[in-house]
């Protein structure tokens, strides 16, 4: 391999410098596409049937659309996707139940939630306070916005919210409540008090064997049965509550990967300057686990976005909720496929950008290690 | 930031330096006991209220507790059972059918996935421009959009195709129509069938037991000998005369012979291994990147091939990380199941929760619910520390 290398001119000094862009897709291909008769054959097969679905993506995306029709009947002839049924229906996928007059607040509070988590990726905003402050403000903002009432504005319960917004509000508030409800269990799986970390081990462990489904239908139906009726509150926060829970279970594996990353010395050094344990784990250790558990509370954070979809199950008129009733009703009945897309991109371009970034992120901390 | 300390001030110096040493670790035994005993009777009185308000709110709804209604008939259907079933079922028999469908469709999705994302991470860490390429796209549409979009997706698609008359077919042998997917099948009883299928499941164990065979000699004496006795108890079972395979033919309006998968299951199918195999693919590409580079020069230098650099060093190194994140998929991929439900595929949790509307026994049927994904997931967890435990014996 270096000898041929070499050979190429790829290997001397000179030649680099005259590397020009087409030599180097040249090697690429020799390298990756050519290095014998039987891995062209196969790659460039594959890339042939790649080009061919990316042609018919763009034949039926573009090509043969119909963008401006008013009426589902104009889409009769179209050979590509009808993307007036999004058109038509964008504010009911979006919004959901919401007011018409309204929709500015729920745009507005839709900003709030992604800006939050926008900002969160900024490495300025990595401490605990700062981040705490963030999303009880970016939550907060949300919540008066879509109320109203605190705000003097039409006052709209929480039966009335759905679409994106509720979806992007289930995931705020999940990994609000979640986040140190899973430090509290993380911190008490490492208790000394046997009572205190086998209560939170079963918990923990339980939660985690159970689908996320039965955990969040036993909130909706079963907790009312448990529970005396001034206790019971609102079917959402229930399930809310049982979300954390879910988020909180796996979140503190994620923070108990980043104890075990703190050699025990600095408790110890800790300990032997006379700090107090509070100020042991608040100004030597949590900083650190944070800093650790960082790529896996992204994945946490990026898998509880994509979960939520399934609240539609027990009863939630989530974004895919109101996408199945956008094209539910007679006319826009045929176009499925534009409604599913349009909702799948939404959520594809959201886990997506997390996902990169916490790849992103990953590799930077491995970097940072060496 | 938090991390710097400032100094220490002697209010910080604990207060029992000067204490008795035995005196102060007698206190705090005697603490902690306290702490512990509060929070125990803290949370014997949280679950003594639940029970209580529990009685208090089912006798109010008229409602007896106790798993007597199992023996009830239910008075119901639904969509998919592999063995015989009537509204006149008892509420068990419902159950029952129940598990057999989470258990049928998780194992089929767990393999089908593992089997698919082996090859799609080996394919994201092969060098070729292609492959990798269709790889990627592969993984990074189907990983980032959730599972319940892409089933009720499918399930949309799936319900909108030609019916019976214009089927798509594979070669004249398969056929997929509004109505499921029809396949030929072997003539056989359902009771061979499990038996094979007994027989199947406990000969790797038989033969490690009863022979020195080495693990490619298991593995060939089991492939050619579950193919056999499948012959066998065809020829054997099969109804007089009939032949041994059926395959799905168009009469009038409908296919006669063979078998149909409901398209449900399709769906249910084709949506969680798409899923589930782009995440065993990064697992597996996580652990294809982790051997050692110099152990594949080794092979090439001693004159492997690429297959036998892949099967006979790559893999088996890489299975060392692969298997515990393999098994937490595995995991997810039985609990997926339970959204089987958004598009009315009768698996557990389906069943469950129509019987809690019907027979309003609410705790009973969730705890069947949570006992039973307790004990298929601690058996996958069994399994899997198996697995682990026999690799690392075997890697140093």
């Amino acid at each position: 391999m270096a000898v041929s290398e070499f050979a190429n001119g790829t290997g001397s000094g000179a030649a680099l410098t005259r590397k020009t862009w087409i030599s180097r897709v040249g090697i690429t291909l020799r390298k990756r596409v050519f290095a014998s008769p039987d891995m062209a054959g196969l790659n460039i097969a594959l890339l042939l049937v790649l080009l061919w679905i990316v042609w018919k993506m763009i034949d039926w995306a573009f090509v043969g659309a119909v963008w401006g029709a008013d009426q589902a009947a104009e889409c009769k002839n179209a050979t590509g996707a009808c993307w007036s049924v999004i058109a038509a229906r964008h504010r009911l996928i979006l919004f959901g139940l919401y007011p018409y007059e309204e929709h500015w607040r729920s745009t507005l509070a839709c900003g709030a939630i992604i800006a939050t988590v926008a900002l969160s990726c900024l490495p300025a905003m990595w401490s605990g306070k700062r981040l705490a402050a963030l999303w009880v403000s970016g939550f907060a903002a949300y919540f008066l916005l879509m109320e109203g009432s605190l705000l003097g504005l039409t006052q709209v319960t929480t039966d009335q919210w759905g679409g994106l917004s509720l979806t992007l509000f289930l995931f705020a508030s999940v990994v609000l409540l979640g986040m140190p409800m899973g430090l509290g269990l993380a911190l008490a799986r490492r208790s000394d008090l046997p009572v205190v970390r086998g209560a939170a081990s079963l918990l923990v462990d339980f939660i985690r064997s159970l689908p996320l489904l039965t955990t969040l239908f036993t909130a909706a139906v079963v907790v009312p049965i448990l529970l005396p009726s001034w206790l019971q509150g609102d079917k959402i926060w229930r399930v809310i509550i049982a979300f954390a829970l879910f988020f909180a279970c796996y979140q503190a594996e994620v923070f108990r990967g980043g104890f075990q990353a703190i050699p025990k010395g600095q408790f110890e050094a800790g300990k032997a300057l006379g700090l107090s344990r509070l100020q042991v784990l608040g100004r030597i250790v949590l900083p650190q686990v944070f800093r650790h558990s960082l790529p896996g509370t992204i994945n946490m954070v990026v898998v509880t976005f994509k979960e939520t979809a399934i609240v539609i199950i027990i009863g939630f008129f989530d974004i895919l909720a109101s996408a199945n009733a956008a094209f539910g009703t007679g006319e826009w009945a045929p176009y499925y496929m534009e409604v599913y897309a349009f909702v799948g991109l939404i959520y594809w371009s959201f886990i997506f950008s997390l996902g990169q970034y916490g790849e992103y992120l990953k590799r930077r901390m491995a970097v940072a290690k060496h | 930031m938090p991390m710097s300390c400032g100094l220490i001030s002697p209010s910080d110096v604990p207060k029992g330096a000067n204490m008795d040493m035995t005196q102060q670790r007698q206190r705090n035994r005697q603490k902690r006991i306290v702490v512990q005993a509060v929070l125990l009777v803290l949370a014997i009185m949280v679950i003594f209220g639940a029970v209580s308000s529990a009685r208090a709110n089912l006798e109010e709804l008229g409602l007896s507790s106790g798993f007597g209604f199992l023996e009830r008939s239910t008075g119901w259907s639904y969509s998919f059972s592999l063995i015989e079933r009537s509204i006149d079922d008892t509420y068990a028999r419902t159950l029952t059918i129940g598990i057999m469908n989470t258990v049928f469709l998780g194992l089929i999705s767990i393999i089908l996935s593992t089997v698919l994302g082996f090859a799609i991470g080996t394919a994201r860490d092969a060098r070729g421009l292609g492959v990798n390429a269709a790889a990627t796209v592969f993984v990074q549409v189907f990983r980032n959009i959730p599972l319940i979009l892409q089933l009720v997706f499918w399930y949309a698609v799936l319900i909108h195709l030609p019916g019976p008359r214009q089927a798509i077919t594979m070669f004249d042998v398969a056929f997929l129509s509004n109505r499921g997917l029809m396949i030929p099948a072997l003539n056989l009883s359902l009771m061979a069938g499990a038996l094979v299928l007994a027989v199947a499941v406990a000969m790797p164990f038989l033969m490690r037991w009863l022979t020195a065979w080495s693990a490619s000699q298991r593995l060939k004496a089991w492939f050619v000998t579950v193919p056999v006795l499948l012959l066998l108890a065809t020829v054997a079972t099969r109804p007089e005369g009939a032949p041994l395979v059926t395959a799905p033919q168009l009469q009038g309006l409908r296919f006669v012979g063979g078998t149909i998968v409901s398209i449900e299951l399709v769906a249910m199918i084709l949506g969680i291994v798409l899923y589930g195999s782009a995440y065993i693919a990064e697992v597996v590409r996580g652990g294809l990147q982790e051997v050692p580079k110099g152990l594949v020069e080794a092979g090439k230098a001693v004159g492997l091939n690429s297959k036998d650099i892949w099967f006979r060093i790559k893999l088996p190194m890489a299975l060392r990380t692969i298997i515990p994140p393999l098994g937490n998929q595995w995991i997810f991929i039985m609990k997926a199941t339970t959204i089987g439900v958004a598009i009315g595929f009768s698996d557990l949790f389906m069943l469950i929760s129509t019987s809690i509307t019907q027979s309003g026994q609410t705790l009973e049927l969730i705890g069947i619910l949570m006992a039973v994904f307790l004990g298929i997931n601690y058996s996958i967890a069994q399994l899997v520390n198996w697995l682990n435990a026999r690799l690392q014996l075997k890697a140093h």
